[in-house]
C-alpha cells in the first residue's frame, strides 16, 4: 500500500467549509493530549476557557477589547497580503500609530478644541502607521528590497522608540518613577460601554472592514489590487502602475495598524506605557490568513482568537494552568488549519503497490502552460 | 491491432501497446489505443492538440500509469511505474520543454541523475564518450559548453545525447521541430534516420503533416484519444492524413484579400535593448508597418523577437533608438501610455502574461478598458455594464465558457486565445502586436485566429506578427522580416519569399540580394 496525494477534480464549497472546522476540532484534540500530559482535565479546561472568554458581559467585553487591535491589524495586513506584499510589520506600525496619537493627546490637548482632539488622534495614529509602512514600501518599489526583512526589522525600531519615550522624554514627572507618560486628558479617551473596557475602536474596525470590502469588490483600485496579487506580469502588461499600488496599499495597511495603536492608547491605557506592543501585530498575520484575507472573515477570526487569549488568561486563574496553554492551542490551531488547507485542493488515496490504478497523477488543467509544468515535475522525478 | 499492422508479418514489434486507456477527470485522453513500433523505424504519431499523443507517450515513458491496457517491450510485459523504469527498459523521451540545468555544462547535464559513477567523476572520459555519440549521430555540440550558451537546436541535441548516453533504444520525440530552423530540422532528421538505421525505434510526435511525410516510415493518426489508422507513409497522402486527423476536409489556405497599405502606424528606428539576463537582445533594429499591413517576424525563438514586442508595447526599455506610433514618440513610455495609443498586444505567454488565471472571464476581458466609462464610473466599476460588455464579447468571439464568472484558467487553449483576442480587438487597435498567436492551438482555432487577424488588417490596423510557424507567416503576412541574434537579416515580400532563403537568414547566413523590401 502507498499513499498518493492527488489534486482534487473540482473545488468544492462544502469541503472548503468543512476542512477548517475539522482542522480546529483536530487541533483541540491534539491540545487535549497536551493538557492531559500536563495533568489537567481537557474537558473542564476547555469549558473553563470558553466560559472565561464568552461566559458573561465582562468576559465578552474583555474578548472584544483584545479583538479590536487584532481586527484592525488583521485588516491591514490582509490588504497587503492580497497584493502579495508580505507586511509582517503591523506590530511596529501599531506602535508608531500609538506614539503619534499619544503625542497629539499629550501636547496638543490645550491647543485643540476638545471635540477635535480624538479625530486628530485618529488621523495622527493612521499617519504614524502609514509612515512606518511607507518606508519598506518605497524600498521595495524602487530598490526591490525584500519587504519581509524590512517590515520585521522596523518593528524593533518602533518598539524600542516607544520604550525610549515613556522611559525618557515623555515620562510622567508625577509618575513616581513608574514607566509611562502622564494620563491623557478625558477628551482624548475613546468612549466606552458603561461598566466595561469595550470601546469605540470596534466601530473603527467595522467601518474599515466595510470600506475594504467595497474597495475590493466594487472599485477600480480593488480590481488593480486583485490583478497584481494574482498575476503581477499581467498587471504590468495591462498598464497597472505596480509601484504606485505598492505604496498606496502599504499606506493603508500601515495606517490601519496605526489606528489599532491609537485605539489602544485612547481606548484602554489612556497613556503611552508598557504593554502597547504585546504581539497583536504578529497574531494579526494569523488572523488575516485564517480569515482568508476576507474582511468579514478577519473580523470573525479576530474575535475567536481573542477569545482564545482571554480564555487562556482565565484558566491561569481558575485552573492554575500557565497562560501559555492558550498560546500552545493557538499554535496548534494555526498548524492544523494551514496544514488542513492542503485537503481543500488535494486528496489522499491509498493505492496497492501492484496492478494498474486509476489516474495516479494530477489531472490536466486546461491550458498549455499548466501541463508543461506537470511534465517538468515528472521528468524531475526521473532525474532525481 | 489494425489490419495494416499485419504487413510486418513474423517480426514482433520492439514495443507494443495494447488497449491503453487513460482517463482524466472529464476527459478520456486515450481510449483503447493500440500501437506497435518496429525496431529500425521512425514511427510518427500524428494528431491535433488534445488528441492524446503526449498523454500516450507519457504512459510509455513512465510518467503516467494507464488505467487499462498493457505494454510489452521486446515481447516482455512491462510494468512502468516511473521514468526510471522506462529508462531501464530503454525507453526515453525528449520533451517539448527541455529539462536542462542552464549554468552547467553539456556533460554535467548528460550525467545528471545517473547512479554511476558514484564517487569520482572522470569528466574527461565522460566528455569523450559524449563526443563519440556526437560524431556517430551527427549531434554537433561541445561537451564542455554551458547550456545557456547553446542555441535551442543545440540544447535539443543535448537532450538526445542524454538519452543515447542512457542506452535508450526507443526514443520518443515530442514535437521536436517547433523550435528549429528549417536547416536544423533537416539535421535532426538525419540524426533520427541514423538512429533508426542502427536498429533503434524513434517515435515522432507531431501535428505537422509535411514533417511526418518527410521523416516517418509508419504513421499512426490519433483523434480524440482513439487510433484512426496506422498506415505506411508511402501508402498515404497529406490530404488523407489531414482528413483523418481533423475529421473533415481541411483548407490549407486562408482568404487574404488585397488591402492597399495606408499611413505608417509603427516605426522603430535603430532599437537596442537587453534581455532579462542583461545580454544584448536587439541590435540596431529598424522597420515600419503601415495601416492594413501585416509584418511578420520570422526567426528561431530567442533571437530577440520577444524583446522586440516588449519594447514596442512599453514593457521593456530601449537603450538606444526610438519607437514611433502614429507619429507620436513613444520611446520608453509606460505600458499604460502605449495602451492609450490603441496599441493592443497578444502576448506569447497567455496564462503568464495575457490573462489572470484565477479571475473570471468577465474580469479578464476588461483588463485593458476597466479604467474608462462605460465600464467605470468614477472610482467604481460599473458591474452591470461590465456584464453586458463581457456577454457581447463572449458572443461575438464564440468564447466557449460555462459562464462569465468562470475562472479563465479553466478554459481550453483556443478559448484562452479567443478571450485575449476579444479583449485586444475590442479596444479598436491602430496597431496590434501578436506574439505566437496560434501556437499550441488546434487547426480549427488556428483558422479562426488567423481570420481575426486578417479582419483587423482589412479594417486598417497595422499588425506586427511574431511567429515560429513559417507557413503561417507566408500565408497571412504582407512582408516578412527575419531576425537572428537581435538583428533583422532581411525583409522580403511574402508573395515572393523563398522559404530556403528565409531559412538561411534564420540561421544567421547573410543572403546575397534577398528580395529586399523595406
Amino acid at each position: 500500500m502507498r499513499l498518493i496525494i492527488e489534486k482534487r477534480l473540482e473545488y468544492s464549497r462544502l469541503i472548503a467549509f468543512l476542512v477548517p472546522i475539522a482542522s480546529v476540532f483536530l487541533a483541540l484534540l491534539a491540545g487535549a493530549v497536551l493538557l492531559a500530559l500536563a495533568g489537567a482535565n481537557p474537558w473542564t479546561t476547555y469549558k473553563a476557557m470558553a466560559v472565561g472568554a464568552f461566559g458573561g458581559k465582562y468576559n465578552v467585553s474583555e474578548t472584544m477589547v483584545k479583538a479590536i487591535p487584532l481586527m484592525l491589524c488583521g485588516l491591514g495586513v490582509s490588504v497587503a497580503f492580497r497584493m502579495l506584499f508580505w507586511n509582517i510589520g503591523a506590530e511596529g506600525q501599531l506602535a508608531v500609530g500609538g506614539i503619534a496619537a499619544s503625542g497629539v493627546a499629550l501636547f496638543w490637548a490645550d491647543r485643540l478644541p476638545a471635540p477635535l482632539l480624538l479625530p486628530t488622534m485618529v488621523v495622527a495614529g493612521f499617519l504614524g502607521g502609514a509612515l512606518w509602512g511607507l518606508i519598506p514600501a518605497l524600498l521595495k518599489a524602487h530598490l526591490r528590497v525584500n519587504e519581509i526583512i524590512t517590515t520585521l526589522m522596523m518593528n524593533y525600531i518602533a518598539i524600542l522608540w516607544v520604550e525610549h519615550l515613556f522611559y525618557g522624554p515623555w515620562k510622567d514627572p508625577q509618575g513616581y518613577g513608574f514607566p509611562g507618560t502622564a494620563q491623557f486628558p478625558k477628551a482624548a479617551w475613546l468612549p466606552r460601554l458603561p461598566g466595561t473596557r469595550f470601546h469605540l475602536g470596534m466601530a473603527f474596525a467595522v467601518v474599515v472592514a466595510l470600506f475594504i470590502w467595497i474597495v475590493l469588490r466594487r472599485t477600480k483600485w480593488g480590481y488593480e489590487i486583485r490583478v497584481i496579487g494574482e498575476n503581477p506580469r499581467a498587471a504590468n502588461y495591462a498598464g497597472i502602475n505596480i509601484v504606485r499600488n505598492i505604496v498606496l496599499v502599504m499606506v493603508l495597511s500601515g495606517g490601519l495598524a496605526g489606528l489599532a495603536g491609537m485605539s489602544e492608547v485612547a481606548g484602554i491605557s489612556h497613556r503611552l506605557q508598557k504593554g502597547l506592543t504585546v504581539g497583536y501585530g504578529y497574531t494579526a498575520i494569523i488572523v488575516a490568513w485564517l480569515g482568508k484575507l476576507n474582511p468579514w472573515g478577519v473580523l470573525v477570526v479576530a474575535i475567536l482568537l481573542a477569545g482564545l487569549l482571554v480564555g487562556g488568561d482565565q484558566i491561569q486563574i481558575t485552573m492554575q494552568l500557565p497562560a501559555a496553554v492558550a498560546l500552545v492551542l493557538q499554535g496548534a490551531i494555526l498548524f492544523f488549519v494551514l496544514g488542513g488547507s492542503l485537503f481543500t485542493q488535494y486528496r489522499i488515496r491509498l493505492e496497492r503497490r501492484t496492478g494498474s490504478s486509476p489516474h495516479p497523477n494530477p489531472p490536466p488543467t486546461s491550458g498549455g502552460g499548466r501541463s508543461t509544468a506537470r511534465e517538468r515535475g515528472g521528468i524531475g522525478g526521473m532525474e532525481g | 491491432m489494425g489490419g495494416s499492422m499485419g504487413v510486418w508479418g513474423t517480426e514482433p514489434p520492439l514495443m507494443r501497446m495494447r488497449g491503453i486507456t487513460k482517463r482524466f477527470p472529464g476527459v478520456l485522453a486515450n481510449d483503447h489505443v493500440d500501437l506497435g513500433v518496429q525496431a529500425g523505424q521512425v514511427h510518427a504519431l500524428l494528431g491535433e492538440n488534445g488528441a492524446g499523443k503526449t498523454t500516450l507517450m507519457n504512459v510509455l515513458s513512465g510518467l503516467y500509469r494507464a488505467d487499462e491496457g498493457e505494454i510489452t517491450i521486446r515481447g516482455q510485459r512491462a510494468n512502468l511505474q516511473s521514468p526510471r523504469d522506462a529508462i531501464a527498459l530503454g525507453i526515453g523521451m525528449v520533451h517539448q520543454h527541455f529539462m536542462l540545468v542552464e549554468p552547467q555544462t553539456v556533460a554535467e547535464n548528460v550525467i545528471l541523475g545517473l547512479k554511476t559513477p558514484r564517487f569520482f567523476l572522470d569528466m574527461a572520459r565522460i566528455e569523450n564518450r559524449i563526443a563519440e555519440f556526437s560524431r556517430q549521430y551527427g549531434l554537433q555540440v561541445d561537451p564542455r559548453a554551458r547550456i545557456w550558451q547553446l542555441s535551442v537546436g543545440e540544447q535539443q541535441r543535448v537532450e538526445i545525447l542524454k538519452m543515447l548516453y542512457r542506452g535508450v533504444d526507443i526514443l520518443i520525440m515530442d514535437e521536436p521541430t517547433a523550435v528549429l530552423t528549417p536547416q536544423e530540422v533537416e539535421e535532426l532528421f538525419v540524426t533520427l534516420r541514423r538512429m533508426a538505421s542502427e536498429g533503434k525505434a524513434v517515435i515522432f510526435i507531431s501535428h505537422k503533416l509535411g514533417e511526418v511525410m518527410a521523416i516517418s516510415d509508419q504513421i499512426t493518426v490519433l483523434r480524440d484519444g482513439r487510433v484512426m489508422a496506422t498506415v505506411g507513409t508511402g501508402q498515404t497522402t497529406k490530404g488523407e492524413l489531414a482528413r483523418m486527423m481533423v475529421g473533415r476536409e481541411v483548407l490549407f489556405q486562408v482568404e487574404k484579400t488585397s488591402v492597399e497599405p495606408g499611413e505608417v502606424v509603427l516605426e522603430v528606428r535603430n532599437l537596442r535593448a537587453f534581455n532579462d539576463k542583461g545580454l544584448s537582445a536587439l541590435k540596431d533594429v529598424s522597420f515600419t508597418i503601415r495601416q492594413g499591413e501585416i509584418l511578420g517576424i520570422a526567426g528561431v525563438a530567442g533571437n530577440g523577437q520577444r524583446e522586440l514586442a516588449e519594447v514596442v508595447t512599453g514593457l521593456r526599455k530601449t537603450t538606444e533608438g526610438g519607437v514611433f506610433i502614429a507619429g507620436c514618440d513613444l520611446t520608453n513610455c509606460s505600458p499604460r501610455r502605449v495602451i492609450r495609443e490603441q496599441v493592443s498586444h497578444v502576448p506569447g505567454d497567455r496564462l503568464g502574461m495575457g490573462l489572470v488565471p484565477n479571475l473570471a472571464v468577465s474580469d479578464n476581458v476588461i483588463l485593458k478598458s476597466y479604467r474608462d466609462p462605460p465600464l467605470a464610473k468614477g472610482p467604481f466599476l460599473d458591474r452591470p455594464s461590465i456584464a453586458r460588455f463581457a456577454a457581447r464579447l463572449i458572443e461575438a468571439f464564440s468564447i466557449a465558457t460555462p459562464s462569465q464568472q468562470t475562472p479563465v484558467k479553466l478554459l481550453s487553449g483556443g478559448n484562452l486565445q479567443r478571450t485575449i483576442l476579444a479583449r485586444e480587438i475590442s479596444v479598436g487597435p491602430k496597431l496590434m502586436v501578436a506574439v505566437h498567436p496560434t501556437r499550441g492551438l488546434d487547426i480549427g482555432a488556428t483558422e479562426s485566429v488567423r481570420n481575426l487577424l486578417l479582419k483587423q488588417r482589412e479594417e486598417g490596423a497595422a499588425i506586427f506578427l511574431i511567429s515560429e510557424d513559417l507557413d503561417e507567416l507566408l500565408s497571412i503576412s504582407d512582408r516578412i522580416a527575419v531576425m537572428y541574434e537581435g538583428e533583422i537579416m532581411g525583409v522580403v515580400s511574402a508573395e515572393e519569399a523563398d522559404i530556403g532563403e528565409i531559412g538561411l537568414m534564420m540561421a544567421g547566413t547573410e543572403v546575397q540580394n534577398p528580395k529586399l523590401k523595406l
